[in-house]
């Protein structure tokens, strides 16, 4: 077999998997716009009537705030937490280090549902302890999320300072830089690129949750994957796919800007 | 005074010791060398003295002041790295401001600073630029510059001409040697390079397993290797195990008994000689001389190199000017020629 016919056949098996990939979310786009009163096929007409009427719905206005409110703060904790802590992981050697990786890696592989279910439980456990509310409310909801972004900023800023030689920061200090001068004005600089992609990334992963949320949002609180889902029960029609357009072109561009930054494969 | 004394310091990590007590002084103005191969601990040493890594035992002394404490940033060191290290979002200026702004002096005073280091490396006008569009050689003569403007008590140069061609580092090592004396800055200099640091150095420390092995002049450690390890390190070729045998006589493990500097020392020797030291013509009567063949020439564009061996299968290097430069004809492989030397061209170290 010829080098040619080996690369044809590698290009064709790209090409169903991008398509395998690419096509559903080509059909949700498409129905969007179907002027059915009832998901049908085909379609009778086409309308932009349910993205106003995805507007108009309280649950998903409210839940898209929400969702865009907690992804904000997860962003700020994961970087509040995950900056400094990769810096302590890739400069320093410390007894267990290893371990604190692994910690803050964890909640990347724990799945969701277990995770947000442990979350809960500690969180009532917190209340009862403590005597005031956490379980249904919102920082409870952004600390939750803010666990879900932190091992992406960590992976992230991680790479970033892996990829940074040290001597760096030993020039500024010999040139008369204290720790945090250093940070500020050299290291900070440096990994900018990473941090940017970090925060972009985690933006991301927190809006997209679903199984965390569902066990910590309070009562008559709802985040946007939650309110999707509640939806789906009982109705079925183009208003769910025009939500899920709006979201995969918010999330694409994030990724698409994100991975200007950083290249993205150097997370996983 | 800014001279630097190390005392007996070490460096220990778990079961390795990578410095193991190294006691130097290094004078006023002076430019020492610290010279072996890799792993010898040079670099750890350099960077103990620079506060990067933290002293298991002893103390560093600069003009009579302890540091051995001290983070880096408050030793007043300049400290010239490898990859240079300048910061990538700054332009050539705002790096060598960047030590002075950490002095906060005032803004004036920094332009002017820097303008009189960035002529000296004779680079004002790439001032705005970023490190990224200068050269290996420019962005060297960048990182010297922004080490020395603070006026630094000591400078401290770990492997600077390594990622420099064989004509920059030619360049580089000239226009060091010239800053550095021209400023009477304490030096230390870190290379593994024995060229490199015959070349700048007023004296050469030769480091081994973490220890000193040798020091002294460049024309003590060329001349007179003291060891093996530093004839071997110093580019002597041939190192002939042997025994004595009588005053100024010496047996070769091959058999030959040939005429040596007589020295004082016994046991295990080894005799180190140079191969430029040999003949392969000529005939003075006082010169130790060895039937041999040639057995390999190989060309060196200034030298060609024979590589002769005696019956008795003894092999040396002789090394003789190439015709290019005004030397005699080649040898041919095959060749019987006659080996010699004055009995003072080698020099006996411990084998």
């Amino acid at each position: 077999m010829g080098l040619l016919a080996v690369n044809r056949i590698y290009a064709a098996i790209t090409a169903l998997v991008l398509a395998f990939v690419v096509l559903p979310l080509g059909a949700v786009i498409w129905v969007s716009f179907f002027a059915n009163r009832i998901l049908s096929f085909p379609a009778t007409g086409y309308t932009l009537d349910w993205y106003v009427r995805a507007w108009q719905l309280d649950s998903f206005r409210n839940g898209f705030i929400t969702s865009v409110e907690t992804a904000l703060v997860a962003v700020a904790l994961s970087l509040a937490l995950g900056v400094p802590a990769s810096l302590a992981l890739v400069r320093y050697r410390f007894p267990g280090r290893d371990a604190i990786q692994t910690l803050l890696l964890s909640p990347m592989v724990v799945p969701g549902i277990v995770g947000g279910a442990a979350l809960f439980m500690a969180f009532i456990e917190l209340e009862i302890l403590l005597d005031v509310d956490i379980s249904g409310t919102l920082p409870g909801l952004f600390v939750a999320h803010g666990l879900i972004a932190l091992p992406w900023t960590v992976r992230l800023v991680t790479a970033s300072l892996v990829g940074m030689s040290p001597s760096y920061e030993e020039a500024a200090q010999s040139l008369g830089a204290g720790r945090l001068t250093t940070f500020f004005r050299v290291t900070l600089p440096i990994i900018k690129p990473g941090i940017v992609a970090a925060a972009l990334f985690s933006f991301v992963i927190s809006f997209i949750d679903l199984e965390k949320s569902i066990f910590l949002v309070g009562p008559g609180r709802t985040t946007l994957q939650i309110a999707l889902v509640s939806y789906l029960e009982w109705n079925l029609d183009s208003t769910v796919a025009a939500v899920a357009t709006v979201q995969i072109l918010i999330i694409g561009v994030l990724l698409l800007v994100s991975d200007r930054y950083a290249r993205l494969s150097r997370a996983f | 005074m800014s001279d630097v004394v190390l005392q007996s310091i070490v460096k220990r990590y778990d079961a390795m010791t990578a410095v193991d007590h190294v006691s130097l002084t290094i004078g006023e103005g002076e430019l020492v060398a610290l010279l072996g191969p890799s792993g010898c601990g040079k670099t750890t040493t350099l960077r103990m003295v620079g506060g990067f890594i933290p002293v298991t035992e002893g103390r560093i002394l600069v003009g009579g002041r302890d540091l051995t404490h001290l983070p880096p940033n408050k030793r007043n060191m300049g400290f010239g790295f490898q990859n240079y290290a300048l910061f990538p979002h700054m332009s050539v200026a705002e790096n060598v401001a960047f030590g002075l702004e950490m002095r906060k002096l005032p803004k004036a005073e920094i332009g002017a600073k820097v303008k009189t280091a960035l002529d000296r490396v004779k680079l004002s006008h790439l001032a705005e630029r970023l490190p990224k569009q200068l050269s290996g050689g420019q962005q060297q003569r960048v990182a010297l510059a922004r080490a020395l403007v603070i006026e630094p008590d000591v400078l401290l140069l770990d492997e600077p001409l390594s990622n420099l061609d064989a004509q920059l580092r030619h360049e580089m090592k000239t226009e060091i040697r010239t800053l550095q004396q021209q400023l009477g800055i304490t030096t230390i200099f870190v290379t593994h390079d024995q060229d490199e640091a015959l070349s700048v150095a007023d004296r050469v420390v030769l480091m081994r397993a973490g220890k000193i092995e040798q020091q002294g002049s460049p024309d003590d450690l060329f001349g007179r290797p003291a060891s093996r390890f530093a004839a071997e390190f110093m580019g002597v070729t041939n190192l002939l195990p042997g025994e004595l045998a009588g005053v100024g006589r010496f047996r070769l493990a091959s058999g030959e008994e040939v005429r040596v500097h007589p020295v004082g020392v016994g046991g295990d020797l080894s005799l180190a000689l140079r191969p430029e030291r040999l003949a392969l013509d000529a005939d003075e009567p006082d010169h130790n001389a060895l039937p041999a063949v040639v057995d390999l020439a190989t060309y060196r564009g200034l030298v060609i190199d024979y590589r002769v061996a005696t019956a008795s299968g003894l092999v040396l290097i002789a090394r003789r000017p190439s015709p290019a430069v005004g030397g005699p004809a080649p040898l041919k492989p095959g060749q019987p020629v006659r080996v010699s030397w004055h009995p003072d061209a080698g020099t006996l170290v411990p084998a």
